[in-house]
């Protein structure tokens, strides 16, 4: 327990005393001053003396003239807990090694899983200070702007939102550590890590409508509703195969509690002002709907970090 | 082999997919003892070390360590054992205080003693200095330094240092082996030194083994094993005189330490297991000779090493 201790303090003072993790968080208190930015400009128009949940409309209002993908949940979901994630981790055990640390480190008297353990657990706690901090801000100057205090339910809901969005930082994190450890060099570690990102946040999309298309009638061709849905309904569980995927839909159910369905019907809401169903779910619903996505979600991570911790421990140190 | 072996191998085998790097290798080093572990490249020096480290498993054998077994055992091992590998690094961003303290807290020491232990072992090896200076600033030879402060905060009873010396100039090398040398004298450290630097084992080691292709050919004493190597006589002198008388070659053969006497020519030469060069020509000068040329040679560890390794090639 000493040793685990050990490294995660050390390990803690490098990520924050770092230059990587100072750009991190510059570029993650520029999210936060976006997401205000828009809340400002857009906020007045969508609440109404009816709206319910104003405070997390802080979190999900979007632009009409930028695309959907600079909502404040996207930006978290798509780029910055990935980014902050693989930089964290890419270099986290293979940097040692080249640099002859690890063999030192491994020859001092601790359990070898410490020092895994002690790296992942410093930069799940390094994420989650980013994410929370960022969260608090935006809360902060928010609440200043509407005025409107927070309902526990809304507290609550963003409380959800933030363990689940740690939780896959924490994918990001142990993917990157799992390179770090199957590749020697750094710049291969750090382009798989950014590879896997692309591919889910770009290719997945199109390679779900590629399988929807071959497998039933294509989408431009259909003609039913009954073909139409049966297409995306493949697509959407192809594309649930990603964890970002996952997770955006799991947190667009938590802060958006007018959501009361997944899929293709997010899909078509999200894309305006819709309402299709005005009245917001309960917080238990919410969570009923997700609650595969959580798991999932927390599955993965655990897969991650399982393989990485099995490969690291059985690896041998060789002449 | 009769005191209480701190590092002992028995059988010690290691096989990396179907090599066997470590061939049933026997060790018996014992307490205080400074042992030069020879061999050229890929001779498994490195991989013994590692299994006796509890680093590597041994597919077969035993490692120990001051009676603790390294696979079994390997925190116990590891607490009092150090470990200077080859390609030793440390962390770049910190300072050399800071790195040697993760040493220390990694050991367990109080904060209070690892203080006091890190401005000494810094003062032993002379880098007080640029103790609040990043590593990333040092040179080759202040980081090998640097390790051998490492290896002070933590006050083993065996330290293992794997090729100390590479790639560091004449300067720096006598300094780090002086520093050695006087670290196993002060403290009473059992060290293990891995070299194919030979003169450098030779400097500063009182034993040593010489592996080849993961087999031990020889252990022992430097001295002994000269003896052994050389029938005794590890200094030869050649003499040649203007005639040789069997006088001469009398009164040669009765100074004391001359091993063996042999004609050639008009020369003799002359084994002796001292430097007897001034005792050689007295005799002469007494037996009434006329020496003319006298040439005095000394088997070096590396005559050595290369007789057993080349005996082991064929």
């Amino acid at each position: 327990m000493r040793g685990l201790i050990t490294v995660f303090r050390k390990e803690l003072a490098d990520d924050f005393t770092s230059w990587r993790f100072i750009i991190l968080f510059a570029m993650v208190f520029l999210a936060g001053a976006f997401t205000l930015y828009v809340d400002s400009q857009n906020i007045g128009g969508e609440v109404t003396g009816t709206t319910q949940f104003i405070f997390l409309k802080l979190y999900t209002t979007s632009d009409q003239t930028l695309p959907g993908l600079f909502q404040f949940l996207n930006l978290i979901a798509v780029f910055f807990v990935p980014i902050v994630g693989i930089a964290l981790g890419f270099d986290a055990i293979n940097e040692e090694r080249n640099n002859g640390t690890m063999s030192r480190l491994l020859s001092q008297p601790i359990y070898r899983d410490a020092v895994i353990n002690g790296k992942f657990l410093a930069g799940v706690v390094t994420i989650a200070i980013m994410i929370t901090s960022i969260v608090l801000i935006v809360a902060g100057v928010g609440l200043r702007m509407l005025g409107v205090p927070p309902s526990s339910e809304e507290v609550i809901r963003l409380l959800i939102f933030l363990v689940v969005t740690i939780f896959y930082g924490a994918f990001w994190l142990g993917l990157a550590i799992l390179f770090s450890i199957f590749f020697r060099r750094v710049a291969t570690s750090v382009l798989a890590s950014i590879a896997v990102w692309i591919f889910l946040f770009f290719f997945m999309p199109m390679f779900a409508g590629f399988i929807a298309n071959t497998m039933v009638v294509p989408l431009d061709q259909a003609v039913t509703a009954d073909e139409y849905f049966s297409n995306l309904g493949i697509q959407s569980a192809v594309l649930q195969l990603s964890p970002v995927r996952l997770y955006q839909e799991a947190i667009s159910v938590i802060m958006v509690p007018g959501y009361r369905t997944m899929g293709q019907m997010i899909q078509l809401m999200g894309s305006g002002t819709v309402r299709l169903l005005p009245n917001p779910l309960s917080l238990g619903q919410s969570l009923l709907m997700v609650w595969p996505h959580l798991v999932s979600i927390v599955a993965l991570t655990a897969v991650c970090f399982a393989v990485s911790y099995v490969k690291f421990m059985r690896e041998e140190i060789r002449a | 082999m009769s005191g209480q072996a701190v590092v002992e191998t028995v059988d010690l085998t290691k096989t990396y997919d179907g090599t066997t790097v470590v061939d049933r290798l026997n060790l018996h080093i014992e307490e205080g003892q400074t042992f030069g572990f020879l061999g050229p490249n890929g001779a498994g020096k490195t991989t013994t070390i590692l299994m006796l480290l509890g680093l590597t498993e041994p597919t077969s054998g035993v490692a120990r360590i001051s009676g603790y077994n390294s696979t079994r055992e390997p925190l116990k091992v590891k607490r009092i054992s150090g470990y200077i590998p080859e390609k030793i690094g440390f962390y770049e961003d910190l300072t050399a205080t800071q790195n040697l303290a993760y040493t220390a807290r990694l050991n367990d020491l109080s904060e209070e003693l690892f203080t006091k232990r890190i401005g000494e072992s810094l003062d032993v090896v002379g880098l007080s200095e640029v103790a609040g200076q990043k590593v990333g600033e040092f040179s080759r030879g202040m980081v090998q330094r640097l390790a051998i402060a490492d290896i002070l905060i933590k006050m083993p009873k065996v330290a293992f240092m794997d090729e100390p010396t590479l790639g560091i100039d004449p300067e720096g090398v006598n300094q780090i082996l002086d520093l050695i040398g006087r670290i196993a004298k002060e403290q009473k450290m059992t060290i293990v030194m891995c070299s194919h630097q030979l003169y450098q084992v030779q400097r500063i080691c009182s034993h040593v083994g010489i592996i080849v292709k993961g087999r031990m050919l020889v252990e022992g004493s430097l001295d002994q094993l000269m003896g052994e190597a050389f029938g005794g006589g590890r200094f030869k002198v050649e003499v040649q005189l203007a005639e040789i008388t069997s006088e001469i070659v009398d009164r040669i053969k009765r100074i004391d330490g001359v091993v063996s006497v042999e004609r050639s020519g008009d020369s003799l030469l002359v084994g002796c297991s001292e430097d007897l060069g001034p005792q050689i020509a007295k005799a002469i000068v007494d037996g009434n000779g006329l020496l003319t040329q006298m040439k005095i040679q000394s088997y070096a560890l590396e005559d050595m090493y290369m007789k057993y390794f080349h005996e082991a090639e064929v």
